[in-house]
Order: structure tokens, then sequence, then C-alpha cells
């Protein structure tokens, strides 16, 4: 299987999508690690650097948009989510302007920069601002569908990306078809459902053989819009299976896990479990020791996924 | 600029003035003081500078004006009542949950706003977006946006400050209210950012520095601004907080607070007596 991170297909996305649509992309000084860069190569006229003053651009951003044209802003989600997120709420958010944020080195995959650069929180920030969309796409075949998706809704969209290369499956899926706000069954089960995104996709698509092997039928989903949640999917997977366990390169926190929360707790309460950084700062490292430290294995969600099983026979 | 239409201003400034006590007022609550100094400033823009249609807020080559210092609403909403984009009346709703009025500019609902902004810093930042949108697509429209001294002191503001020089935004023209005042004290004693000029010199600005309240002064400064080529302009507008009013010039007390019954007969007592000075 082919591995490739997200944000190499952030960049490409740009680059091919450029041809087809009218947009300028901003980044902050980390074009060569988000991918901009080759976009500016392509399209020189069409890119601005803002510098390391993240605050500023999307604010920029913003006046571009209420100027009548779509935009791309980007750095790491640490800053795009984080450092700037009080400019993306009231200049971007508030307005409701078409600004694309394309936030890169989201989660612990970051490795070795360590804590200050592993952001768990923007998919629990984003998804707080009304009106912004949130995806999270699991591989770079579907990162390019989330870009240009992006551009064909009106309106701020927040889609993150990773640094650390990811196996590519979605190509290879009977039927796929990416749609904002539509969950993809992966496969389907009986026993448990796990619901996914982003990079523990291929992780959840593990953890099911691994409880096949023990005869639990565990059902896959995967959300790569995390706002607007497909409700309907999550409903029916809570009444067939009675039990879900969520996994995402995120904090337990408001993320992906806390929105299938609130969708399950008021719809079709069933044990939900999560799979994610716990309530705790990352740390330098190698990728996969990381993923380890901090629980986001298959193996984690196959443990996850059989005490789910066991809480809805109580 | 011919003595009648300095006249005119005048009168424009004071009606201006009129409709920031008036909406003020009506809501109990809101921000008077760094209104009422820009005042004239909003007169000069919006009759004099701008290329703009009050039948048509949103026609594509329009001048912009982005109120980074959000909070002054009401001279906004006075100015635009003022050029005839909705009725006067509606000033009295204003910060009303009927209102398209909000405390702060919202470019959604209100017309003639052209960007939402009232968390300061971020407004002359979406300014210079604007600019560089009007450059990309090879239009001749200009952008202005006013900021605070207080305002000044985020940092975003200089991060703006860097952005418009490097990117040569000569069609942007901010104007920095300098009255001396924040919510807190004086300027000088809360948090000084001063010098202002020397700053924007620092980072590549044309700094010019005028009177807020002096037509003539204005005149020179923003055709300063407009025929500089290269660069941004700031034009440092050396004003009186709560201009106009007696008790409230000068008065940092008056940063955010409505007058009551009585002193809002005194506010208006005031501005009457200076327009039949005008007249």
């Amino acid at each position: 299987m082919i591995k490739k991170s997200t944000r190499d297909a952030y960049g490409e996305a740009l680059c091919t999508l450029g041809e087809k649509y009218d947009f300028l992309v901003l980044d902050a000084d980390l074009a060569a690690a988000t991918r901009t860069g080759v976009f500016k190569k392509k399209f020189p006229d069409r890119f601005f650097d803002c510098g390391i003053a993240e605050a500023n651009m999307m604010s920029v951003a913003a006046g571009i948009a209420a100027s009548g044209m779509t935009v791309f802003a980007s750095s790491f989600a640490m800053f795009a989510a984080g450092r700037a997120y009080e400019p993306v709420r009231n200049s971007i958010g508030y307005p409701h302007l078409n600004v694309k944020i394309c936030a890169t080195h989201a989660g612990i995959t970051v490795g070795e920069d360590g804590a200050t650069h592993q952001c768990n929180e923007d998919i629990a920030l984003m998804r707080t601002i009304p009106g912004m969309t949130v995806m999270c796409p699991a591989d770079a075949n579907e990162a390019l569908y989330a870009v240009e998706a992006a551009i064909n809704i009106n309106g701020p969209v927040y889609i993150r990306f990773g640094r650390y290369a990811v196996p590519m499956f979605t190509n290879e899926l009977e039927g796929y078809r990416f749609e904002i706000g539509k969950g993809i069954t992966v496969f389907d089960g009986k026993d448990v459902t796990i619901v996914a995104t982003g990079y523990m996709v291929h992780l959840a698509m593990e953890a099911r053989d691994i409880l096949a092997a023990e005869g639990i039928s565990a059902r896959v989903i995967n959300i790569h819009t995390i706002k607007p949640i497909d409700r309907e999917l999550i409903i029916s997977a809570a009444e067939e299976t009675g039990a879900i366990v969520t996994a995402e390169e995120h904090s337990i926190i408001g993320g992906l896990g806390s929105a299938v929360c609130d969708v399950v707790a008021e719809e079709c309460p069933v044990p939900v479990l999560k799979v994610g950084v716990e309530d705790k700062f990352g740390r330098s490292g190698k990728v996969p020791e990381l993923l380890e430290i901090y629980g986001l294995t298959s193996t984690n969600i196959a443990e996850k996924a059989r005490r789910a099983v066991a809480l809805k026979r109580r | 600029m011919e003595r009648s239409e300095i006249l005119d201003l005048k009168r424009t400034a004071n009606n201006i003035r009129i409709g920031i006590i008036e909406s003020v007022y009506s809501a109990a609550c809101g921000h008077p003081g760094g209104s009422l100094s820009i005042a004239d400033i909003m007169a000069y823009l919006y009759f004099k500078v701008m290329n703009i249609d009050p039948k048509d807020p949103f026609k594509e080559d329009r001048d912009r004006l982005v109120l980074s210092k959000g909070h002054t609403a009401p001279a906004l909403y006075a100015t635009l009542a003022e050029r005839g984009y909705f009725p006067k009346d509606e000033l009295k709703t204003l910060r009303k949950t009927v209102s398209r009025l909000q405390g702060h500019p919202d470019m959604k609902v209100t017309p003639g706003v052209d960007m939402s902004t009232g968390s300061l810093g971020l407004g002359i930042s979406s300014a210079c977006g604007m600019a560089l949108a009007a450059k990309y697509k090879k239009k001749n429209y200009r952008i202005y946006s006013i900021i605070g001294d207080g305002e000044s002191e985020e940092g975003q503001v200089w991060e703006a400050a860097m952005f418009a020089a490097h990117y040569k935004l000569d069609n942007l023209c901010v104007i920095l209210d300098l009255n001396g005042l924040q919510i807190d004290g004086k300027l000088t004693e809360v948090m000084n950012p001063l010098p202002f000029d020397e700053k924007f010199l620092a980072f590549g600005w044309n700094v010019i520095k005028t009177n807020a309240h002096d037509f003539e002064k204005l005149e020179c400064a923003f055709n300063d601004a407009a025929a500089t080529k290269g660069k941004p302009t700031v034009i440092i507008a050396k004003s009186v907080k709560g201009k106009g009013v007696s008790f409230m010039e000068n008065k940092c007390e008056w940063h955010g607070a409505a007058p009551n019954a009585e002193l809002y007969e005194v506010a208006m007592k005031d501005l009457r007596a200076i327009a039949e000075q005008l007249d």
C-alpha cells in the first residue's frame, strides 16, 4: 500500500485545483512544511507569505474573502487553530467568510518537535465556532476531495492535515464517494462500531481484523467531516450495533469522541468509549513510539471495543 | 477647500455627533468618547473622500472603510445614516435585540459596513487583506481603516503594519485616532505606545501628523495619502476624546458610558449650540 502524508496531498491539491479555480493562498513562513510552497512555485502571483504572524494572516485572509475571493490560509494546526483562534473566530467565523484554513502538523504524529507543536486541541477549538466546517481526511486521496469540496462550499472551513505518511486506502474502497457531512461506512459489522477520523481510520480497520479473529464483528465508520457531523449514520450505528468506540489523533476532550457523544447521548444512548490523547501534553519522540505511549494503536482500539461490547451486555 | 464646503462638513460632523449621543442614550450603553473624537474624520471620509453609493452598498469598485476600533460603531452608524444608507430613526435601535445595529459593526446585517470588527487589532489586518485583494484584482479603489491609539497596544497592529509596508499597499490609508485616553486612564500611563510617528516610519510607512478636527488640514493629509506611491499611509490625527460634548471632553470615564437623562439634555444643548453657530 502506498504511504503518503495528507500535507503532501494538500500541496498537490492546491496545484491541481489552482488551474480550475481562482483562489489565493497565504502562509506564515511554513510554506515548505505545509506544502503550500509547491503552489507558490506554480502560481507565484497567487501566493502571499505573511511571515511569522498567524493572527495577522487570518484577519488578512478575512479581508481578502470580504473582497469576494476564496483564500486558503495555512500554518501548523497549533498556530492556525491555537494561536490565531480569536482572529479565526471574529474576523472569519463571525462574518462567515470564504476562508479555507488548512492546517498541517496536527496531532501527536508531529513527532520529534514535541508538545509545543503537537496540537491535540484544534478540532475542539474549531468546532465551537458557529458555521465552521471541520474536516479531517483519513488519507491522501481523501485529502484531495476535502480540499475541492471546501472550495465548493460557501463559508469558513478548517481542514486538518498530518505530517506523517499514512497508508492510502480510500481510493481502493468500492463505491467511495466524498461528500461534506457524510460519513463513510468502510466495513459493516453488528457487535460494535468504531467511529474514526484522520490518521486513526486505517488503524480502526486493523482493529476490526483483530476483533474478527475473536468473533467480534466491528463496523468501521470514517468520519472525515467532524462538523457538521453525520448524525444519521451515528444514530443507526448506535441502534444497530449497540456500542461505539471513537478513535482520533486528538484530545479525547472536545474532538470526534465528544461530537459522537453529543449525538448518541441525545438520540440513542449506548456505551461510547474514546481512543485519543488523554488529558496530557505530548512529548518528543519517534512517531511509532509516541503512538504506543499515548495509546493510539489498533490494539488500543480493539481493547476499548471489547470493553464497549462487555458494557453493552451488562 | 471653499469656506462653504468646510461649513457643510462641520454641520455634517455635528449631525453625526448628535446621532452618536442619541443612539448611545437610547441604548443606555456604548462608547461615546471615541465615537465623538472621530466624527470629523468620518464626515470627511464619507462626504468628501470615499467613492461610495448608499444605494448600492456592495458596489465592487467602491472604496471601503474598516473601523478597526469597532467599539466606536455609533460614529459609523450615525455617519451611514447621515449619508443615507438607512433611516436616521434606526439609530435609536442601537444595541437592541431587534436591531441591525450591533454593539460592534457587523457586515452581514448593516448596509454600508464593509467589515465586521470589534476585537481590537483585527480590523487593520482585514483592511490589509482588502488592499492586497484590490492590488491582485488590479482595481483602483482605496481602503481606509481607523485604529485607536489604545488599540495600537495590540501586537497584531504591528504585524499588520509590517505586512502593509512589505506588500507596498499604497491603496491603504490608516487613520490613527490619537485622543490620548483609554479605559483605564491616560494612554501614556496605562501602557505607553508612543511615539507613533517614529514607529510607523521605522515600519516603512508614509506618516502624516494632523489635527483630527481641522478639515483644511485633513484635506492636505488625505491628498498626501492619495498621492503617495509604494507605501501605505498612516494619518496620525490628534483628537479630543468626547469632542463637542462639554462634560465628555478629555475624560476617560466617557469611553464606555452612556449619559443619563439630565446629562443627555446637556449634551444635546452643547451640540445644538454648535449647530446654531454654524448656521
